[in-house]
């Protein structure tokens, strides 16, 4: 079982690190972007997936540190690492802030509270326009040079580059998802109470997890900065966040692969919308109450339990 | 700074608090009864200004938008609330989502009908004007403003302190199992709550929609301020709600007039401070 699973895995990593030279650049942008808010939808996975909190501003942390690149890379000319690192940093310690805040809060309370915090991230990002450039936002910004042969600039080494990113990322949270760290967060998502009398520190375990996300979910923001090469606040606004959750929801939250594909399919449909029609939204609120109606547990939720159900059935037929 | 410019900012937050009361008020009373955070709860209220919009401008009379915009909205909420939301009840998650879609969905509808340009809806010339007491100047559009908001306030009181339909709404609230054990229709309920929510949210965008203007995401606009007064004043409360209003409008007109830039700072720290402090709120129960 568990050879097969590494095959499947080496079978997905070999298709998509030949899809570089293969697909025309329109293509590989789209599966750039895809892999990018995969990242960002694995961070929020781990806290709506995973925790069980379910969060309304991701797009916060994200922001920050997509504004923490543009303003190091193009003002003060700083390379890859220092901006990486900035950005993880910023988001980090923005989600350690508002952790403390967010973090006493259950459910819906701590979905209004993200959401509030998330708001309040924008509105500096809108209005602080000596820093931001407000609403103009901040262009130009420089791909990185690592040094390499092949310049970033152009679409097939930063598709690459983005993948090594996103399979760092995806195995570094698979790592802590199932250390025992990542089981005690699934134990608090099925009853708080239990976890406490057990005797395991219910906060600080939350908000470990809670600044983890918003660190990974700063990654995402450091590669955004550098794929789009500008940003403004409508990366760091409401509906860029309840973008994010779809795709948790939508791929089949806890499972950290069906919120990657999630983002693939919202990224891959979005742009292929917006060719016939400007009614992106519209789209967008239709997908998301068919799979609250269709697929509550997500597209990858779906298959597991279709797979179990097949599986138990194979083992009554052969009883 | 002269005097003037505190009393007329004073003015103006308890202004906006009031329409944020309208708001808010509805917010909170629907998460009362269903335990849902209506994520559409700002687009009633774009909604109700858009429609109030087409009223006017069609039928000249502010009254008839008022009624005709709370009216449509108000069955728009109840048909959200039957068709959609009753299905996933105690699904906290699948609620939360539903109604995000649906934001959503009424966002791109708004765009679709009414365009991408701001309006303003003509207002009746009795309100229109201002009234000079001592040094400063009040709009008296304002001063209707904190009028409604009063006059709504009141009624809420009435209705849900003083009447059987009320009593039952604060059974609901407090224990719905139990409310539908001794006989109550808590559904029928739930959908009458819903209605007056989205009812008095498309009166907040009406009224709004005088002296903010109508236009394309004012929705996501006054979600979290909704968000942070029910926050700060705890949900399912009304008188909650209306201390939450207050101030969080006091704080985001003074935030705005003092420091420009950090504005939405200034309406985070005290939520913050209030969280710390009670979680659940000034006036919330655990």
């Amino acid at each position: 079982m568990i050879r097969r699973r590494a095959l499947a895995a080496l079978i997905v990593v070999g298709v998509l690190a030949g899809l570089g030279p293969v697909l025309p650049a329109y293509p590989l942008t789209l599966i750039t972007q895809a892999l990018i808010f995969g990242i960002l939808a694995m961070s929020l996975d781990v806290l709506l997936g995973y925790t069980g909190l379910p969060s309304l501003g991701q797009a916060a942390y994200f922001g920050v540190a997509a504004y923490a690149v543009a303003l190091l890379a193009t003002e003060r000319q700083v390379g890859l690492v220092g901006c990486a690192a900035a950005g993880i940093a910023l988001a980090a310690v923005t989600a350690a802030v508002f952790g403390v805040v967010a973090i006493r809060a259950r459910g819906t309370y701590f979905l209004m509270i993200t959401l509030a915090l998330g708001m309040v991230v924008w509105g500096l990002a809108h209005r602080w326009v000596t820093m931001t450039q407000g609403d103009n936002g901040i262009s130009a910004i420089p791909r990185p040079d690592l040094g390499l042969p092949w310049s970033l600039a152009h679409s097939i080494p930063f598709y690459y580059f983005a993948l090594a990113g996103f399979l760092i990322s995806f195995w570094i949270l698979l790592v802590i998802v199932r250390s025992p760290f990542g089981r005690t967060l699934v134990g608090i998502r099925e009853s708080e109470s239990r976890m406490r009398t057990l005797g395991y520190h219910v906060w600080l375990h939350k908000y470990i997890g809670f600044v983890i996300a918003g660190g990974f979910g700063g990654f995402a923001g450091v590669l955004w900065a550098y794929y789009n090469g500008f940003v403004s606040p409508t990366d760091l606004q409401l509906a860029t966040s309840v973008e994010v959750l779809l795709m948790v929801a939508l791929g089949g939250r806890g499972t950290l692969l069906g919120p990657a594909l999630g983002a693939t399919i919202i990224v891959f449909l979005k742009n292929l919308v917006s060719v016939y029609t400007h009614r992106w939204l519209l789209i967008l609120g239709a997908v998301y109450i068919a799979t609250i109606v269709y697929a509550p547990e997500g597209v990858v939720g779906a298959v597991i339990q279709w797979a179990r159900r097949t599986r138990t059935g194979q083992l009554r037929s052969e009883a | 700074m002269r005097p003037d410019f505190w009393v007329v900012q004073t003015f103006n937050g308890l202004s906006y608090g009031a329409l944020l009361f309208l708001l808010a008020s509805g917010l909170s009373l629907i998460f009362g009864v269903m335990r849902i955070v209506n994520m559409a709860h700002g687009s009633y209220f774009m909604l109700g200004g858009y429609l109030g919009l087409t009223v006017a401008l069609r039928t000249r009379s502010f009254a008839m938008s008022v009624l005709v915009a709370t009216v449509a909205i108000a069955l728009i909420g109840m048909a959200m609330e039957r068709f959609f939301l009753r299905r996933l009840r105690g699904q906290d998650l699948g609620q939360v989502l539903m109604t995000i879609g649906f934001a959503l969905i009424f966002q791109d509808l708004a765009l679709l009908i009414w365009g991408g340009d701001p309006y303003n809806l003509p207002v009746p010339a009795a309100l229109s004007g201002g009234l000079r007491l001592g040094g400063a100047v009040f709009p008296v559009y304002r001063i209707f403003i904190v009028g409604v908001a009063v006059a709504v306030g009141l009624g809420l009181w009435l209705l849900l302190d003083r009447t059987r339909a009320g009593a039952m709404i604060r059974a609901a609230v407090d224990d719905g199992e139990m409310a539908q054990g001794v006989g109550i229709n808590v559904p029928r309920i739930s959908l009458a709550v819903f209605g007056l929510g989205a009812a008095l949210a498309a009166l907040g965008g009406v009224i709004g929609a005088g002296f903010l203007g109508v236009y394309p995401g004012s929705d996501f606009e006054v979600l979290p301020y909704a968000f942070v007064v029910v926050i700060v004043g705890g949900l399912g409360s009304l008188p909650g709600a209306m201390a939450g209003s207050l101030l969080v409008g006091l704080l985001d007109n003074f935030g705005k007039a003092l420091f420009p830039e950090l504005a939405y700072f200034t309406l985070f720290a005290p939520m913050a401070l209030i969280l710390a402090i009670r979680p659940t709120g000034l006036f919330g129960r655990g």
